[in-house]
């Protein structure tokens, strides 16, 4: 097929080439058009559940979920009509009337706006604004099409918070069963550890048969609290403690494992507060595990050392860098020369840099002269 | 990796992680994958659940992955070069091999086939107890893969037949032409973020950075000429294993360990502790007073991962940036900076501006590195070898050769475990990490909630055990070696088979390391961590 051939979809007025396979978001997204999603998650199949990312079809007789839509050539697609806004408004609207979304755009009825609040404490033990204001996917999308909870009577919260675990609070009145969190157990992690239980307007994601985390398969690697677009996932120990906008992410890489996974150290006053996956780079697009995306404690730990320590009289006391880097070079010096540079023998680490490994080996072999170097990849 | 390196010529993963989902048939041994590396299982367990992968799981206990296995094969401790045998005897006898493969490619391959006549189905269930029907079975689906991947994790190293049995699986993959194409391949995961990049920089008593050997004189004048210096040693040094041993002869007199709690990570605890007293200095540079560091006449306070810049190899010879994100403790410096400055006092002077600035001196020495800069690892890291800035990097080894020219068929016998269970310790002892803490713990245990989930060790016994040594569930029972005892709690599970128990090795309090045998693998100087014959004491 010569390139004037090629398929193309219409959208919004424009034509734009695909490839087979190719849904209409991935059309959209490939050439910057900005369909809202909520409930999809990428590497995984689309469930098309929440219906945020509706567009109009020429021909088609109900506005379609983008997601889950094949493009087919000549396709004639609207991503923002007035039939596609209006539909995408009662989503949201019934979204933020469900539960516990009190993040101030609710309206402007004062009395109603406090009578919520009141309850949401009561719900949730804080008179704060929700703990992942400013970081919602729900939130962008209300402020974007200029919505509130309003327009639906509230309904009440079903299911207590469950906070039972050291990492992960899941708030089930902020919960807007999406289902991204499904997918990201099921088919990213494939841990296979919570799922959609009961029916209807008693619906809730599950673990097991509807038991705490704690006491199912899972396996606390998070995937579902970077995954879930609202508050109801959301790491314990920040929970209303630390904000999105307070915290600057460096990128580095993880220090446990040989897998080298990607990670967002997630700084707040030159403390690591949260660990996030860096989405779309090898080798893991996002993924932790427990040990990377909780085990972060140790870096500002307060048992760090901190000075160098010379053993005096079988106890050690602190001592400058001069002194103690004195009496090293002495030491050493001065056991080379009187038993020979096989006298000594470095182990070097498998948990410091490339750059840092290599000096130490340079220091055994130049200075010390011996290639009695190592380190633990045997143990 | 010295089995490896004898294979093929170099000793790391053949694929990349993500290479992994290309496979067919994946055989995982020696790994407890879901625990120990839980993203490369979940790449694993997505080949099987969306592309139809097929599972082989080798492993003495019933670990989490063999719910995703199409054949869990269980062999009895110490048995691994048996059963490989036994596949490829298959292999071969139902013309399974790739024939075209082994001519073009490979070398030795009419005396290994000879070696592999005895290994019948029925002889190697004798050994390893695994079904002659079962080892027959999973010989056919790995065969017939269009492609299959080989993981490999300590399970299968930390023997005293260590070696061979990595050998073994590189005459696997070799006999099925598994090498040098996506998909395939042999792939031992790396437990530590940067043991990788501890080895391709030279942190091993025989290679400077690359593998470059210290005994060929040629590369000690190459070196000596970059780091202008003159004297350099061509003779292979210590491994730890030996460095031990010679400390407690009295022969080693002063070690500088970095980063590194052999209190707790070595075999034979009390061992290495006698040993490390009778050194007449030890320095320990670390960021934590770990239990090595307390014997240490100088301790020197170290910047962890977060708090520097430079670079980590991951397991798929990736080498990636890590920066600095926080300021660390007011006086803790750089590990270079403190290696540079003892070097510089004891009169050769180690000047560096950066991290960025060692690195450029580690492109000009490093072959397989020369073509990385910072620049072009910024946004994604790049897989050595890669010898020049014009090179794309290299995911997949041995691609149209092998790095020593042909691969190398190695003919091999299973060698038992030094120790068997007897009357005595009628038990046998395997050791590994589990999910929730790492290594020796000192960074694990700063974590509540890591703690919360694993407080503390344990024996992992099978019910039938249990009930035979009389011991229950959560009881505190005492376990005994012929070198050592811990008190650990009984945890009974569906993990552990009958006659072998599992303890974690990461609690000081109850390192599981006082038990273990430091009896070596010849060649590859790891000792047999995995097998050891325990019994148990009475309730503690």
């Amino acid at each position: 097929m010569t390139k004037s051939e090629q398929a193309t979809i219409t959208i919004n007025g424009n034509s734009y080439p695909f490839h087979n396979g190719n849904t209409i978001l991935d059309v959209a997204r490939d050439n910057q058009i900005e369909i809202p999603t909520l409930c999809h998650l990428k590497s995984a199949t689309p469930t098309g559940a929440c219906r945020i990312c509706v567009v109009e079809v020429k021909g088609a007789r109900t506005l379609l979920a983008s997601c889950a839509t094949p493009a087919v050539r000549d396709m004639v697609v609207q991503t923002e009509s007035a039939k596609v806004v209006e539909a995408r408004k009662q989503i949201l609207q019934l979204m933020l009337s469900s539960g516990n979304h009190n993040c101030a755009v609710r309206g402007s009825d004062d009395l109603e706006w406090t009578a919520f609040q009141l309850k949401v404490q009561d719900d949730d033990a804080s008179g704060q604004l929700c703990p992942v204001w400013g970081d919602c996917r729900l939130q962008d999308l209300a402020y974007r099409y200029q919505v509130s909870g309003e327009r639906f009577p509230a309904t009440p919260s079903r299911y207590p918070i469950e906070n039972v675990n050291p990492f992960i609070v899941r708030d089930f009145s902020r919960c807007i069963q999406c289902g991204r969190c499904v997918q990201a157990c099921n088919d990213v992690q494939v841990n296979n550890a919570i799922n959609f239980g009961y029916r209807g307007p008693e619906s809730k994601i599950i673990a097991a048969t509807d038991r705490p985390l704690k006491d199912s398969d899972c396996v606390f690697c998070g995937e579902c609290v970077q995954a879930c677009p609202v508050g109801a996932l959301v790491e314990k120990n920040i929970r209303y403690d630390v904000r999105p906008w307070q915290t600057e992410p460096v990128r580095t890489t993880c220090t446990y494992c040989g897998v080298g996974c990607q990670i967002y150290l997630h700084v707040r006053d030159n403390q690591v507060v949260k660990v996030t996956g860096v989405e779309d780079a090898p080798p893991n697009y996002a993924s932790l595990c427990v040990k990377g995306r909780f085990g972060h404690d140790f870096i500002g730990s307060p048992q760090r050392l901190d000075k160098p320590l010379i053993k005096e009289n079988g106890k050690h006391r602190e001592a400058s860098w001069d002194q103690a880097l004195d009496l090293v070079a002495d030491r050493f010096k001065s056991i080379r020369d009187s038993n020979g540079p096989d006298s000594i023998g470095v182990l070097t680490s498998a948990r410091i840099s490339n750059e840092e490994n290599y000096i130490i080996q340079k220091f055994a072999r130049a200075v010390l002269k011996t290639n009695s170097i190592d380190h633990c990849a045997r143990l | 990796m010295a089995g490896l390196a004898a294979a093929f010529g170099s000793g790391a993963m053949t694929n990349t992680i993500a290479d992994i989902q290309a496979a067919d048939v994946i055989l995982i041994t020696g790994s407890n994958t879901s625990e120990n590396h839980p993203v490369i299982s979940s790449i694993i367990k997505r080949a099987i659940k969306f592309k139809g992968a097929k599972l082989i799981v080798v492993d003495p206990r019933r670990i989490k992955m063999t719910d995703h296995a199409d054949y869990w094969l269980r062999p009895n401790l110490g048995t691994d070069t048996a059963w490989i045998n036994g596949l490829m005897h298959v292999i071969v006898k139902e013309n399974l091999h790739d024939q075209t493969f082994i001519e073009n490619r490979t070398e030795g391959f009419e005396d290994f086939k000879k070696s592999l006549e005895k290994y019948t189905p029925e002889f190697v269930e004798g050994i390893t107890g695994i079904g002659a029907k079962k080892i027959v079975s999973a010989a056919r689906l790995f065969g017939n893969a269009k492609v299959a991947s080989i993981v490999y994790c300590m399970g299968i190293t930390q023997h005293t037949s260590g070696t061979d049995n990595v050998k073994a699986l590189a005459n696997l993959s070799m006999l099925c032409g598994y090498l040098g194409v996506p998909g395939g391949g042999v792939n031992p995961l790396r437990g530590q973020n940067n043991v990788q990049g501890a080895c391709d920089m030279g942190g091993l008593p025989n290679v400077y950075t690359a593998y470059q050997q210290v005994a060929d004189p040629a590369v000690a004048r190459k070196m000596e000429k970059a780091w202008k210096v003159k004297g350099l040693s061509t003779k292979v040094g210590l491994k730890v294993t030996e460095m031990i041993p010679k400390a407690h002869a009295g022969q080693l007199k002063g070690m500088y360990i970095v980063g590194e709690n052999p209190l707790v990570s070595d075999a034979d605890l009390n061992h290495v502790e006698e040993s490390l007293k009778n050194l007449d200095f030890l320095v320990v540079q670390d960021i934590f007073l770990t239990e090595t560091a307390k014997m240490a006449d100088v301790v020197l306070p170290s910047l962890c991962f977060a708090e520097k810049d430079g670079t980590f190899s991951n397991t798929e010879r990736r080498v990636q940036r890590i920066r600095k994100a926080v300021d660390g403790p007011e006086q803790a410096k750089e590990d270079w900076w403190i290696a540079s400055q003892i070097g510089t006092r004891m009169g050769f002077p180690m000047e560096y501006g950066n991290s960025e600035a060692i690195f450029e001196e580690i492109r000009r020495v490093t072959p397989s590195y020369a073509g990385l800069t910072y620049g072009r690892i910024e946004q994604t890291g790049l897989h050595w070898p890669c010898p020049t800035e014009k090179h794309p990097g290299t995911p997949i080894l041995h691609g149209q050769q092998f790095t020593r020219g042909k691969g190398l068929f190695h003919p091999l016998e299973w060698i038992p475990p030094a120790e068997q269970a007897d009357n005595d310790y009628p038990l046998l002892l395997t050791t590994g990490r589990v999910l929730y803490q790492y290594h020796t713990g000192t960074m694990t245990m700063k974590s509540e909630g890591l703690n919360e989930r694993a407080p503390e060790s344990f024996v992992e016994i099978s019910r039938a055990d249990a009930d035979k040594f009389g011991v229950k569930h959560d009881q505190m029972v005492t376990i005994a070696s012929r070198r050592g005892e811990i008190q650990v709690k009984v945890k009974v599970s569906s993990m552990a088979v009958e006659g072998t128990v599992f303890i974690p090795f990461h609690f000081a309090k109850a390192a599981a390391n006082r038990l273990t045998n430091a009896k070596l693998d010849p060649l590859s100087g790891i000792p047999e961590f995995k097998v050891c014959a325990v019994k148990i004491k009475d309730a503690a």
